[in-house]
Order: C-alpha cells, then sequence, then structure tokens
C-alpha cells in the first residue's frame, strides 16, 4: 500500500517545484512522513466509508414499511472499539513525528564541508548572504550539491516565509532580531535549478517573491565564488554608456562588485540570473520595462521610477545584462 | 402582579428593530448571516475567476489581497458566526422547553452589535479600500498597511465580537438556569449541549481577540508599539493572542453543526443517537482541548521542536473524540430506516467530506511535514473542507430541518435536491484538487501564478467547481422565495421529530409554551408520541406568561458604537465622543428605566389553545 501511494503522488507537478517529488534529505524525510500519514489516513477513511456506504444503502426505508426501528442506547465493546484503535493509530503516527520534528531543528554552527546562509526577506525580493564568503546576492541562490546547508533567516520589514518545496518545507523569516529563525537544507545530488517560493502574505506582490535555487557541481560552485569575488562591474561599449548612468542612478542602493548600497538587491552577475526581477523571461526587454515602471511587473515594492530617457534605459539595460561571472 | 403589564404590540419594520423575541431575532441573524454569506461569495468567485487562469488579470493584486482579507473575515464572523446564532436562538429555548433566552434585551443587543460591526467592516470597500492583511490580520504587515481598511477590520469585529461575546454569555445562562423541569443535563438534545459547549468557548476564546484588537487599534490608531521589534516590541505576540482565539473559533463554529447533525441523522433514522452519553462527552472534550493546540497554526513560526511536539501530539488527541462522534452517527443510522430528505442528504454528505477534512486535519499536525502544507493551497484545501464541508453542510442540514419551525413553512424538497447535489459535487470539485495546488508548490493568498509550474489545470478545475456551488447557492435563494409564497406547512411535526421544539403547534405562539413542558427523557417528545400521548405533558397548570416589553435601545446602543468607530478611523476625537455618548446614555436610560415586561393573560393563552392543531 505504501509503495502504491507513493507511485500515485510521484509525478505530480513540476519537478523543480513539487513537494511530491523530494530531493536532498529534508525534503526526503518529510515526504517519507507525508506518505505514512496518508497511508494511515486512507486506511481510516476506507473502514469509515465502507460502513457509510453499507448503511446508506443497506438500511434506507422501504416503501410500506412503516416499522418503528429498535431504539438503541449504544454498544460498549464498539465504543471502546472505536476509542482505543484511533489512539494507536496516532501513537504509531506520533512517535516518528516527535522524532523528525527534533531531527529537522537543527541550530548547531556548520562543519566542515557544511555551508552557512544567511536569508533575509525583502518586500519583494530576497536576499542571501554567504558569511563566510563574504558574498551577498541576491534572488538567486547558488549552492553546491550534497551539501548540508545551515540557514538563518530574517526579515527587513513584514513576515515572509522561505520555501523550496523540492528541497525543505518553510520557515518564517520574522523582523526583529529577537526572532530570527533557524533551519538546514541538504541540496541533493542532482544539479538542478528549483523554484522558491515566499508562502506568507506579505503585501501586494506576495505572489510574485519567487527566487531559484541553483544546485551546481562542487566545483562549478568554487568557480562561482571566486569569480563573485573578483567581479568589478567594469564594461565596455554602449554597457560602458549604461555603467555611467547607472552609477549616477542606481549605485545608492543597488550594488555590483565591492560598490554600492545595500536597500536593492545586489546585482552582480546580473547577466547570468534566470529571471528578471524573479519573475520575468530574462531578457533585454523585460529589464526595460522593469527599469521604466518597476510598479507594473511588482505593485508596491520599494523601487521609485528612476527618470530615464529610452536611450538610457537602453544603456543601463545594456550595462546590467553584460554583468555576468565567468 | 400583571399591573405593571402594558402589552405594547408594535407592527412591521418597528417590530423587527425592536423585538427581543429569540424566534424573531433567530430570523434577523438568518437573514444578515445569509447576507454577508452572498458577499463572502462573491468575493470568492472574484477571487476564482482571477485564478482560473495563469497571470490573468481579473482584478490588479492590491484589490486581490483585499478580496482574500474580506472573504475570510467575512465568512468566519460575518456569515458562518450569525448563522450559528440564528439556529442557536431558534431552537435553544424550544427544545429546552422556555419561553425565551435569560437576557431577552442583551440578545437582541448581541444582534445589533454583530450587524453593526459587519456592516462597518464592509462599508470599507466603498470608503477607501477594504483591510488587505489577511483574516489573520499578522502584524506587522497589518500595523503598516496604507489607508484605512485595517482600522475597519480592528474596529467592526471589536464591536461585533462583543456582541457574540454576550450573546454567549446569554446562551450559557439561558441553557444553565432555564430548562423545563425534567430536562435534565444528560436529557438535553446534542443541538443544545453543543451549543452550550460552543457558549463556553467564546466566553473563553473571545475575550483574547478583544485584547488583541485593542492592542491593535492602539498601535494603528495612537501609535503604540505592542508588534513593532524596532521599538521593543515582538511580533508573535499578535500571533500567539490571534490563534489563542483563532483556534477555538474553529471549534465554536463547528460543534453546532455537530449538533445539528446529530438531530438531522437520529430523525431521519428514526433512531435514537448512538451512543449519546459518548457524544456529550466527546463534544466536551473537543471543546477543552480545543483550546491546547493553538500553536499548530505556528509550527513554522520557529518556536523549537519541544512546543512544536507537544503541540502536535495535543493536536493529534483531538481526533479520536472526533472519530468518536462520526461512528456514533455512522451507528445511529445502522438499523434505522433512513429517509432521504433534503435535510438528511446534507448530513449524509457532511459525514465523509467532514471526515476527509479531519483527516487532512491530523497530517497538518506532524509539524515537518506541516513545513510543506503551511500556508499552501494545501491548507485551503483542508480547512474548506472543515469549515464548508463541516459547518456550512451542517448548518444547510439545519435549515432545511428547522425552516418549518422557523418559517412555520417547509422548502421545496426537489430544488433542496439540485441545491445540494450541484453545491455538494462543486465543492469537492473546488477544494479537493487544491491539495495537490499545495503540494506541488502553489502557496496560498497568491493574486496570481505563472505559467509553466504546471498548476494550470487544477487551478482550472477548481474555478469551474466554485461556479456549481455558486449555482447551487442560487437554487437555495429561488427555493427561499418560493417559499414565501406557500401557507402554512402542513404538520406542526412534519419529520416525525424527537424533541421538545416538534411539540409546539403552528404558528409558534409568542410565548412558545403555553404550559411548560415536564421531560421524562432523552427525546422528550419522542417518548410521548411512543406512549400515545398527544402532545407533552403539561408541568404547570395554565396562567398568566411573564413577556418582555421590545426595546430600541440594543440598536441605538450598537449605532452609538459605529459612530464612534468612524471618529476613530478617521482620527475625529469630536465624532468618538458624540458615538460614545449616545451608546452611554442608551445604559443609562436602561438602567434607570423600570421595565417589567408584560403579561398575556391567561385567559389570551386558553383562546390560543382551543384553536390547536397539532
Amino acid at each position: 500500500m505504501f509503495a502504491m501511494l507513493a507511485l500515485l503522488l510521484m509525478g505530480c507537478g513540476d519537478p523543480t517545484l513539487s513537494a511530491l517529488m523530494p530531493q536532498g534529505e529534508v525534503a526526503d524525510k518529510q515526504y517519507s512522513l507525508m506518505v505514512l500519514s496518508l497511508a494511515i489516513m486512507i486506511f481510516v477513511l476506507l473502514v469509515v466509508f465502507v460502513i457509510y456506504v453499507f448503511v446508506i444503502i443497506k438500511f434506507r426505508k422501504r416503501k410500506g414499511d412503516d416499522t418503528i426501528p429498535e431504539q438503541v442506547e449504544g454498544n460498549h465493546l464498539l465504543e471502546i472499539l472505536w476509542t482505543a484503535i484511533p489512539i494507536l493509530l496516532l501513537i504509531i503516527l506520533a512517535v516518528p513525528t516527535v522524532m523528525q520534528t527534533f531531527d529537522l531543528s537543527a541550530k548547531e554552527k556548520p562543519k566542515k564541508g557544511e555551508l552557512a546562509l544567511k536569508v533575509t526577506g525583502h518586500q519583494y525580493w530576497w536576499e542571501f548572504e554567504y558569511p563566510k564568503e563574504e558574498i551577498i546576492t541576491s534572488q538567486e541562490l547558488v549552492l553546491p550539491v550534497n551539501t548540508k546547508v545551515h540557514v538563518e533567516l530574517s526579515s527587513a520589514d513584514v513576515i515572509h516565509s522561505f520555501w523550496i518545496p523540492s528541497l525543505a518545507g518553510k520557515t518564517d523569516t520574522n523582523p526583529g532580531d529577537g526572532s530570527k529563525n533557524y533551519m538546514w537544507i541538504e541540496t541533493g545530488s542532482k544539479e538542478q535549478v528549483y523554484k522558491g517560493k515566499c508562502a506568507e502574505l506579505c503585501g501586494a506582490s506576495h505572489a510574485l517573491m519567487d527566487f531559484k535555487v541553483k544546485v551546481v557541481s562542487k566545483d562549478k560552485y568554487q568557480a562561482w565564488v571566486s569569480s563573485f569575488k573578483k567581479a568589478s562591474g567594469k564594461a565596455t561599449g554602449n554597457a560602458a554608456e549604461g555603467q555611467k548612468i547607472f552609477q549616477k542612478n542606481c549605485l545608492s542602493c543597488h550594488a555590483v562588485g565591492k560598490e554600492g548600497g545595500a536597500t536593492g538587491p545586489n546585482l552582480t552577475g546580473f547577466g547570468d540570473k534566470e529571471r528578471v526581477a524573479g519573475v520575468l523571461e530574462h531578457d533585454k526587454d523585460n529589464v526595460k520595462k522593469w527599469i521604466e515602471n518597476p510598479q507594473k511587473v511588482k505593485p508596491g515594492n520599494n523601487m521609485p521610477n528612476v527618470p530615464l530617457n529610452d536611450e538610457e534605459v537602453d544603456a543601463v539595460a545594456d550595462y546590467l545584462l553584460s554583468l555576468k561571472l565567468q | 402582579m400583571s399591573t405593571h403589564a402594558s402589552h405594547k404590540k408594535r407592527s412591521g419594520l418597528m417590530d423587527w428593530l425592536t423585538t427581543v423575541d429569540h424566534k424573531k431575532i433567530g430570523i434577523l441573524y438568518l437573514i444578515a448571516g445569509g447576507f454577508f454569506f452572498i458577499i463572502g461569495g462573491l468575493e470568492a468567485m472574484f477571487m476564482r475567476i482571477q485564478l482560473f487562469k495563469p497571470e490573468n488579470d481579473f482584478v490588479a493584486a492590491e484589490t486581490f489581497n483585499q478580496l482574500l482579507t474580506m472573504h475570510g473575515t467575512t465568512m468566519i464572523f460575518f456569515a458562518a458566526m450569525p448563522l450559528i446564532f440564528a439556529f442557536m436562538n431558534a431552537v435553544v429555548p424550544l427544545q429546552i422547553g422556555a419561553r425565551d433566552v435569560a437576557f431577552p434585551f442583551v440578545n437582541s443587543l448581541g444582534f445589533w452589535l454583530f450587524f453593526f460591526g459587519g456592516v462597518l467592516l464592509n462599508l470599507s470597500w466603498l470608503l477607501g479600500g477594504a483591510p488587505d492583511a489577511g483574516w489573520t490580520a499578522y502584524a506587522p504587515l497589518s500595523t503598516t498597511s496604507e489607508g484605512s481598511g485595517v482600522d475597519f477590520y480592528v474596529l467592526g469585529l471589536q464591536i461585533s465580537g462583543a456582541g457574540t461575546l454576550i450573546g454567549g454569555i446569554n446562551f450559557l445562562v439561558t441553557i444553565i438556569n432555564m430548562r423545563a423541569p425534567g430536562m435534565t443535563f444528560m436529557r438535553m438534545p446534542l443541538f443544545t449541549w453543543t451549543a452550550f459547549v460552543t457558549s463556553g468557548l467564546i466566553l473563553f476564546a473571545f475575550p483574547p481577540l478583544t485584547i488583541g484588537l485593542f492592542m491593535l487599534m492602539f498601535e494603528r490608531v495612537f501609535d503604540a508599539n505592542f508588534f513593532n521589534p524596532d521599538n521593543g516590541g515582538n511580533i508573535l505576540i499578535w500571533e500567539h493572542i490571534f490563534w489563542i482565539f483563532g483556534h477555538p473559533e474553529v471549534y465554536i463554529l463547528i460543534l453546532p453543526s455537530f449538533g445539528a447533525i446529530s438531530e438531522v441523522v437520529a430523525t431521519f433514522s428514526r433512531k435514537r443517537l448512538f451512543g449519546y452519553s459518548a457524544m456529550v462527552f466527546a463534544t466536551v472534550l473537543i471543546g477543552f482541548l480545543g483550546f491546547m493546540v493553538w500553536v499548530h497554526h505556528m509550527f513554522t513560526v520557529g518556536l523549537g521542536p519541544v512546543a512544536n511536539s507537544i503541540f502536535a501530539v495535543a493536536t493529534m488527541a483531538i481526533a479520536v473524540p472526533t472519530g468518536v462522534k462520526i461512528f456514533n452517527w455512522l451507528f445511529t443510522m445502522w438499523g434505522g430506516r433512513i429517509v432521504f430528505s433534503t435535510a438528511m442528504l446534507w448530513a449524509v454528505g457532511f459525514i465523509p467530506t467532514f471526515v476527509m477534512g479531519g483527516v487532512t486535519g491530523v497530517m497538518l499536525a506532524i509539524p515537518s511535514a506541516d513545513y510543506q502544507f503551511h500556508d499552501s493551497y494545501f491548507v485551503v484545501a483542508h480547512f474548506h473542507y472543515v469549515i464548508v464541508g463541516g459547518v456550512i453542510l451542517g448548518l444547510f442540514a439545519g435549515l432545511y430541518y428547522w425552516y418549518p419551525r422557523m418559517f412555520n413553512r417547509v422548502l421545496n424538497e426537489t430544488l433542496g435536491k439540485i441545491h445540494f447535489w450541484t453545491f455538494f459535487i462543486g465543492f469537492h470539485l473546488t477544494f479537493f484538487p487544491q491539495h495537490f495546488l499545495g503540494l506541488m508548490g502553489m502557496p496560498r493568498r497568491v493574486f496570481t501564478y505563472l505559467s509553466g509550474q504546471d498548476l494550470d489545470q487544477l487551478n482550472f478545475i477548481s474555478t469551474i467547481g466554485a461556479f456549481l456551488m455558486a449555482i447551487g447557492t442560487i437554487v437555495l435563494f429561488i427555493n427561499v422565495i418560493i417559499s414565501t409564497s406557500k401557507k402554512y406547512a402542513p404538520s406542526s411535526d412534519p419529520w416525525h421529530g424527537r424533541t421538545l421544539e416538534w411539540a409546539i403547534p403552528y404558528p409558534t405562539p409568542e410565548y412558545n409554551f403555553a404550559q411548560t413542558p415536564l421531560v421524562r427523557g432523552l427525546d422528550a417528545f419522542w417518548i410521548e408520541k411512543a406512549a400515545g400521548n398527544k402532545g407533552m405533558t403539561p408541568a404547570e397548570p395554565v396562567g398568566d406568561i411573564h413577556m418582555p416589553n421590545p426595546s430600541i435601545l440594543p440598536l441605538i446602543i450598537s449605532a452609538g458604537l459605529f459612530v464612534a468607530a468612524f471618529g476613530l478611523i478617521y482620527d475625529t476625537m469630536t465624532v468618538v465622543v458624540i458615538g460614545m455618548a449616545i451608546t452611554f446614555i442608551c445604559m443609562f436610560l436602561r438602567s434607570v428605566i423600570d421595565d417589567h415586561g408584560f403579561h398575556i393573560h391567561k385567559e389570551e393563552v386558553e383562546e390560543d389553545l382551543k384553536g390547536v392543531k397539532l
């Protein structure tokens, strides 16, 4: 029955998004408890449904039958049975439940070969900081395969919730230093780009607060780290023109390389991203669309309309798309 | 004694605005609750239309957040709660053999407070935008929400919450003090028992809400910092307070539905309720455990494994008494002669639907699995299975069952069955796929979803289901309208009822029972019928009946608070003072004016008794 259930659920949905196609240790464990509980519950449902169908077919009033049925008060044996058996079933479920609750709530320091990560939710984007590597990036998380990642979560404004269904269940990001949260993720063996979501209503563009988790080989990860640290944001051609405009208008909020503010997303390596603002296809038209009117794409976000003419927008878009990490 | 009597007869609109008669207040609750049910339903339809395809632009993101907030708030506080109070008012005094509730004036006040609270909240649509922070109003989203939407939420709920609280107290006192001779606690019909436990839950659950709303109001109106971490506050305070209220609230809603189902199943199986004492015990236990599980709404908040484990096990425990109820209903039908009237259809539809909502509830009690389920469409599916599949199906069963007693007319059975099948199929079509949407990675409260995530088909099916539910509801309203043109129901006991409310002639007299009945056991009316008696054995001779006077004061007291709320929302202290003055002056008047009520004289009662046909 177990295997049948698992088979039934497998293949539901998008393999980079569905909790029914778990990758890595955490999602696997969570999935196995989901299947165990579902199996017990389907057993309960079957018992109830069989009695139910039997009763409503067998005991319907027949035409012309006006007899009064026997007025039964109850039955002690039956009542003890349907109190005791559910208790038994719940104990079977409660033991692994409690064990896993403790298992998944690690607050320990990263060991060798493990990774530390700080996640901060913003309206409506995600900031990812690798404290040991001294990298701050946004929207797209790059992680090596088969690695345990210790995550510290907080928020810059309202409550968000950090959720990568394929890799791990969600944990809220709370504002305030006293309410920091911790969780861990194990990245699994597949090289894959997973979809991440915000799961707590956080304002108008809550639905658009998507992010990506790129799980890559350990070598590629190392290469990404070193090229990220070397990135300078220098550009040539139209992009160089764009760089000037960017430095004048955007740098107070957005950082590229080591320069720039931290109010908005860090744009280092912007050219490699999967999506513009987490939701739009990654092409020049959409970059321009975003710069021209950010409110139209993500209502309620904090980016102002920057007064740029068409050519300037074009140059900035060129510049941003040229920001690639080798 | 009857010297104070001044028999004021009011008619038309004034009669309804001033009534303190529990039967009329029940009807007022039913109409107002039905009205808000339509509004909440329309909000749901707009959301389902928006979500029927990916990246749809039927409504804007901001509007969608207002819709989801108002849908939840309206359905819980202004549809489900008043509908429950409608049946509690209409049925409980009759089931215990009383002539009215303990405090008729307070009963009327409770209704008008609820009504003005609901109107206030819904006026926000016309006055600059509805609240948009979810019905849970988590800080700091609610404290920083722009515009006055959340202020309408806070004050609307505060006013109606006061109404609910005094309503609950009123029913506690009524059930404890006003039972007819012989009606011991363990002879009370199960609906009265559930109303009793629900009232107890209201007594303990609503004060936390009141306090939470006051804190939120101070934060928004007077810049307090309870929930502001920058100034030493903590956002988690709100979450705890809200769910300490919020979880019992779920049981406040579901228990009276369980009660209605118990009455309907027993009546239409022609059998005594199986395991009555176990049912009573299970009801009390569910109510008690309901206060110890609130943290299961907060597993992802980061309270640590100890708290999460304790609340997980406590939550699972609730499955046991709930399971007891399910099996008792099944075995009440076992060996019966089941008549599938519309009321019974709803009850029969309720059982498997509610069981499905219950089992997903146990799954949600597992913290680590809940990390996946929480705030996804899986949860949306779960609580709609419990609240629509449980509460609303139970209330519809109650509606078809008690409609003849409330309105002296029956609803059309054929239309009723069309209503049932469209609504029931539509319900499962809407919400069953949502379990899978959640597991496939769709968060709840999203105004749209991108294509290419395999979420399109199930969302489409879900929207089709919602339309079927809407059609079912329209059929119900046609049925209600048709029923008003009909004459009185053919019999005062159309369903071969078992309990006291069916022992009263048509139309129900203002004083309910000409003579207080003597109760000789569980299913009091059934016992008399089985013994070959025509009606109840009276416990007293015919005499003068003392009745309460109608009063307009409850309406004005509530209106005063309604006015004051606008002052708070728009920061105009003069308006607050005027509103509060209206309220306090009315309360003063109520305190100083002696109101002894009036008497219906023995002769009138005897006159009524002559024309009685049972």
